[in-house]
């Protein structure tokens, strides 16, 4: 039986629900609507929630999941909900860069400065 | 083993997200050869992927029965890439800048931008359906994000910089 690994992890901390991307590539349409399907839930599970995605295993992506973040983010706003991202190594922030998404997303470079940051939000 | 003279090859690949796999795997593997940066590696990587679904998507309409063509070729210093689909083409110039103003909050468009940025030259033919891309191992001076299109000489070239944030 092939055995089907989950393109995200969800931990729940006190302060927030951290989604780790697990494939080091995320390029194709399938695998970007997989993580659409698999995202979601978690922001439409409670009002308010403090969202963090860590790309810490994520080597390279293409214009399509800026796309999904974006979708992302949208869904946040419409929960009162607050987006982080961390853990972008600096080839993939050079795609921020370049796109000017460094303007509407949230990044840090780490879990813990990106949790702190939603502290001092509240 | 890096070799003076260009490795060329064409390929037609059928019109499926995942047929660029192996051509991918091929031009990379030519670049490691020949000593290109891992920045050139992940530049060119990049602008295969977003070409190539720009060629599916856009060019094609998605439809596996029609193919693109690849023509590559590798030297000591640069790399060529051509791709050309078999749609009707479009007009570079007409696509939104998506770094501005309402087009920042859209979920496509950033493909071309992208190309742009990490292609030393980008160019595309009379007809749109084909785009030509290089990139060189020796950087100009300066490298910096492609102003808005204005300019029809330089298109895909570094030109004045808008300033990185």
């Amino acid at each position: 039986m092939a055995v089907i690994k989950p393109k995200i992890n969800v931990k729940y901390t006190d302060n927030a629900s951290i989604v780790t991307f697990t494939d080091e590539r995320i390029l194709e349409e399938n695998d970007i609507r997989a993580l659409q399907k698999s995202i979601m839930p978690v922001i439409e599970q409670a009002r308010q929630i403090n969202l963090i995605l860590d790309f810490r295993n994520v080597r390279f992506l293409s214009s399509a999941v800026l796309g999904l973040l974006i979708r992302i983010s949208k869904k946040v706003y419409e929960h009162d909900s607050r987006l982080r991202l961390c853990n972008i190594n600096p080839k993939i922030y050079e795609i921020f860069k370049i796109t000017r998404l460094t303007r509407i997303f949230d990044i840090y470079p780490d879990t813990d400065s990106a949790i702190e940051s939603l502290s001092k939000a509240d | 083993m890096a070799s003076e003279t260009p490795y060329t090859c064409s390929v037609v690949v059928e019109s499926t997200p995942s047929s660029i796999v192996g051509v991918c795997k091929w031009i990379l593997a030519k670049l490691k050869d020949n000593d290109f940066s891992e920045d050139d590696i992940f530049a060119v990587h990049l602008a295969l992927e977003e070409a190539f679904i720009n060629a599916v998507k856009h060019g094609n309409k998605m439809d596996p029965a029609k193919e693109v063509k690849i023509d590559y070729s590798v030297g000591l210093d640069k790399v060529g890439i051509s791709m050309t689909d078999q749609g009707n083409g479009f007009d570079p110039d007409s696509v939104p800048d998506p770094r501005y103003g309402e087009n920042l909050y859209r979920t496509e468009g950033r493909g071309l931008l992208l190309i742009r940025s990490f292609m030393d030259v980008v160019e595309f033919n009379e007809r749109g359906n084909s785009v030509h891309m290089v990139r060189y191992k020796a950087k100009p001076k300066q490298r910096c994000i492609p102003q808005i299109a204005t300019d029809m000489t330089d298109r895909g070239n570094i030109k004045d910089c808008d300033s990185a944030t």
